[in-house]
């Protein structure tokens, strides 16, 4: 099924019929999840109204880690199956992960500053996201730093794979270590340990930020076989001796030359 | 009713935190969805525009 999907052909008829829907839906539930997290959530007992920069704060960092795995495990299927949809899917995702992160990093500050008394401290957790921010950032200068674009995608699939260890240390970072920031209350053994009223605020924007990332996700990868199949289309139509393999003009796999 | 979107608007006196948590969050992952679309009809019309063009005799 899904090798029938990842056909690029088929993928650009099947992804062209899903993205408007994807693209609606997302915004029609980050709609409902702002105006639940702003206005119908209640103030926290300790934090007061603070504790409203949760509902982007920790979707975004939920987003920041599934993303980085998505991004590692199409390196593998790219790198074991050599599958061309599995490398755009990963340089699609890359930047979207890093926006994500950004948000993560950026709100976690605001909501710091007032609450810890500090816009940013070296605990392990927060030094672990950062880490990740600066993979992202690495994964996609690596991405773009060759001419032939086959050899940066190879490149940044071998990073994504050995740099994925940084996950499980962001996830258990809390119990590992004494850190400022507080451990999981969501996503633990014994369930959440968050009154309905801020888990289902929390709940609807974490399908928000999904659906952003899919839809997000399907446009790139939409852009980038456009922009494939139109590099191939000048290169075809250029005179012979003027051919020269670079990322504007990628060599086909056989080349039309005699 | 101003009074009361005042008080609203104060966010119980965290406003410079909450509401620059929102712009940051609007404005990253909106700005990221803006330029992805720009990028994605761009695209689209340059390969539209190449596929008009008749091919090259060889």
């Amino acid at each position: 099924m899904i090798s029938r999907l990842a056909n690029p052909a088929r993928f650009m008829r099947w992804s062209a019929a899903v993205l408007p829907w994807c693209g609606w839906l997302a915004l029609a539930v980050l709609a409902v999840g702002f105006y639940l997290a702003l206005l119908v959530a209640p103030p926290d007992y300790q934090q007061g109204d603070s504790v409203r920069i949760m509902y982007v704060h920790v979707p975004a960092a939920w987003m920041a880690l599934a993303v980085y795995l998505f991004v590692a495990v199409a390196s593998a299927v790219a790198l074991v199956w050599r599958h061309p949809l599995a490398e755009i899917a990963a340089a699609a995702a890359a930047p979207i992960g890093a926006a994500f992160t950004f948000v993560c990093l950026a709100t976690g500050s605001l909501w710091g500053r007032p609450m810890w008394g500090a816009w940013w401290v070296w605990d392990a957790r927060l030094t672990s996201v950062l880490v990740l921010f600066f993979l992202y950032l690495g994964y996609i200068a690596l991405v773009h730093a060759f001419d032939e674009p086959g050899r940066g995608a190879r490149a940044g699939s071998v990073l994504a794979l050995v740099s994925v260890v940084n996950l499980p240390i962001i996830k258990f970072s809390v119990d590992w270590w004494n850190t400022l920031h507080q451990p999981a209350s969501v996503m633990r053994l014994g369930g959440p340990r968050i009154d309905p009223s801020m888990l289902v605020p929390l709940l609807v924007m974490a399908v928000g930020f999904l659906l952003l990332f899919l839809t997000l996700l399907l446009l790139g990868m939409r852009t980038a076989l456009n922009e494939r199949k139109a590099l191939a289309l000048r290169f075809n139509r250029m005179p012979a001796p003027g051919r020269v393999a670079t990322r504007e003009t990628p060599l086909p796999a056989q080349s039309p030359i005699p | 009713m101003l009074d009361a979107v005042d008080h609203y608007l104060a966010m119980g006196g965290y406003a410079a935190f909450v509401w620059p948590a929102y712009a940051v969050a609007l404005g990253v992952l909106g700005g990221h969805a803006w330029r992805s679309w720009r990028r994605y009809r761009a695209s689209t019309a340059a390969l539209e525009e190449l596929q008009r063009e008749p091919r090259p005799r060889r």
